[in-house]
């Protein structure tokens, strides 16, 4: 077991973990952060994608040891107060999905693109989300999404989740998840 | 799938990195981005029963000048080599190159060095680091050594890297002026290249003066197409020039038969993409 201290959506977490122990097994098994889900399992499809330290990642290509010290944002931590992130948003006014499962990758993967290049043209965008697949093609939408997001505040609204309820979690055994 | 069980050593010195090496030799595999390894170790490829992470060695990452030479950290991320000045200044080929490797995410992740180091002959970053005369930096519990770029790439995901030693950095001549285009052949987004080629050329009034030519997986390490650069010295940079010079890109090449093609097709495609990379290098 090897001990790691991160901040996961503004929360500060500290766990005892098998070194073998993905980032996505993580922080869907120990933080019950399901919103973060396992697709290909390959590190090919990107429907795992979250932001290690402010950029995107696949987490499954990320063992949970490697995130010490890190700041990490999923899916879940992109809401603010209530209020949908703008890419979030543009994804549901667009109807950027179809069976949905792609959804929270996609959208994470967006994000960074869009902090990297505010404006991006429509063959930018499928070049940024090359990395991400969508199994129902749903691609044309997820196109018009991020253009959508692009013209309403998507690369400003970068959640910036601030490490507020500071309390560690009592480490625990996780042999039996893996 | 998860990975096996493993020990995890996170040393945060080359010295230290070298010294875990020493002490568990052939049961230890060193882990730089992971955007390789991780896969391997998830589909049970290997199970090392050390993994040595080199993650917290700061001295490893970023880059720098050192006179005529652009010295890049063998833990540099993908991305921070595809958006430092002076490697587009100074190697403008790797600098095309490494945009093209894998995604967005796996650039965020995946370093210079590891994806040297892991010599994949399908790789990316082999045959821009061969064209310009890259050289590499080894550790071992000796000291440091330098391999030159014809002597790293041993066979299929082997190099001069010794089971004790760790590459440490990759130390580029500096090619400032030069014109350079990475043309990478892939049936999908996402792939690895079928062919890709890696070219460089120094122009003076629409003459190529001089080139570099590097061929992706074209055998079981990257190659550099000496014949076609031979060949291109002194030549206009036109089209029939550059195709005649480019005909010859297979030559003494070994590329392998797969699902994406048989070799005399890589051949085949070894020349046309000599010619488009070298006469896009060119501005032609």
């Amino acid at each position: 077991m090897t001990r790691i201290s991160l901040t996961v959506d503004g929360r500060k977490v500290v766990d005892d973990v098998e070194p073998r122990m993905l980032l996505v097994q993580y922080l869907r098994e120990k933080l019950g952060k399901t919103g973060t889900v396992v697709g290909c399992d390959t590190s090919n499809c990107g429907a795992c994608t979250v932001h290690l330290d402010g950029t995107s990642v696949k987490s499954c290509n990320v063992l949970a040891v490697q995130a010490e010290g890190s700041e990490v944002t999923t899916i879940e931590g992109l809401a603010q107060d209530g209020q949908l992130h703008p890419v979030q948003e543009a994804f549901r006014e667009c109807h950027g999905l179809q069976c949905g499962y792609c959804t929270p990758g996609m959208i994470m993967q967006s994000v960074d693109l869009l902090k990297e290049n505010p404006s991006p043209t429509e063959e930018e965008i499928r070049l940024g989300l090359e990395g991400n697949l969508c199994r129902c093609t749903g691609y044309h939408n997820i196109v018009k999404a991020v253009q959508y997001a692009a013209e309403h505040g998507g690369s400003t609204g970068v959640s910036a989740a601030t490490p507020a309820d500071v309390e560690a979690s009592e480490p625990q055994e996780t042999g039996a998840h893996v | 799938m998860i990975p096996a069980q493993f020990d995890y050593l996170a040393p945060t010195s080359v010295e230290e990195a070298v010294a875990a090496l020493g002490e568990h030799g052939d049961d230890a595999k060193i882990l730089a981005g992971g955007q390789s390894l991780l896969p391997v170790l998830r589909m049970r490829l290997n199970a090392p029963e050390v993994v040595i992470d080199l993650g917290r060695i700061e001295s490893l990452r970023g880059v720098r000048e050192e006179g005529d030479v652009l010295v890049i950290g063998a833990m540099t991320q993908h991305s921070v080599v595809a958006s430092d000045p002076l490697v587009e200044e100074h190697a403008l080929l790797i600098h095309k190159a490494v945009q093209h490797l894998a995604d967005a995410q796996i650039r965020h992740r995946g370093t210079f060095g590891g994806a040297l180091a892991h010599a994949d002959p399908a790789g990316d970053m082999g045959a821009p680091a061969l064209a310009l005369g890259a050289e590499f930096v080894i550790a071992g519990p000796g000291g440091t050594r330098t391999v030159a770029a014809d002597d790293f790439f041993v066979d299929l995901f082997e190099t001069a890297i010794g089971e004790d030693e760790i590459l440490t950095e990759i130390r580029v001549p500096k090619h400032t002026g030069w014109g350079a285009h990475y043309e990478k052949f892939v049936r999908v987004a996402h792939q690895w290249p079928i062919v890709a080629v890696a070219a460089a050329v120094r122009t003076s009034g629409g003459t190529i003066e001089e080139a570099r030519v590097g061929l992706t997986n074209m055998g079981s390490t990257p190659l550099r197409a000496r014949g076609v650069e031979a060949a291109l010295a002194g030549q206009p940079a036109t089209d029939e020039a550059v195709r005649e010079a480019a005909s010859g890109a297979a030559e003494g090449t070994n590329p392998p038969s797969d699902l994406n093609g048989d070799a005399d097709y890589r051949r085949h495609l070894a020349g046309v993409l000599t010619r488009r990379a070298v006469l896009a290098a060119a501005g032609a």
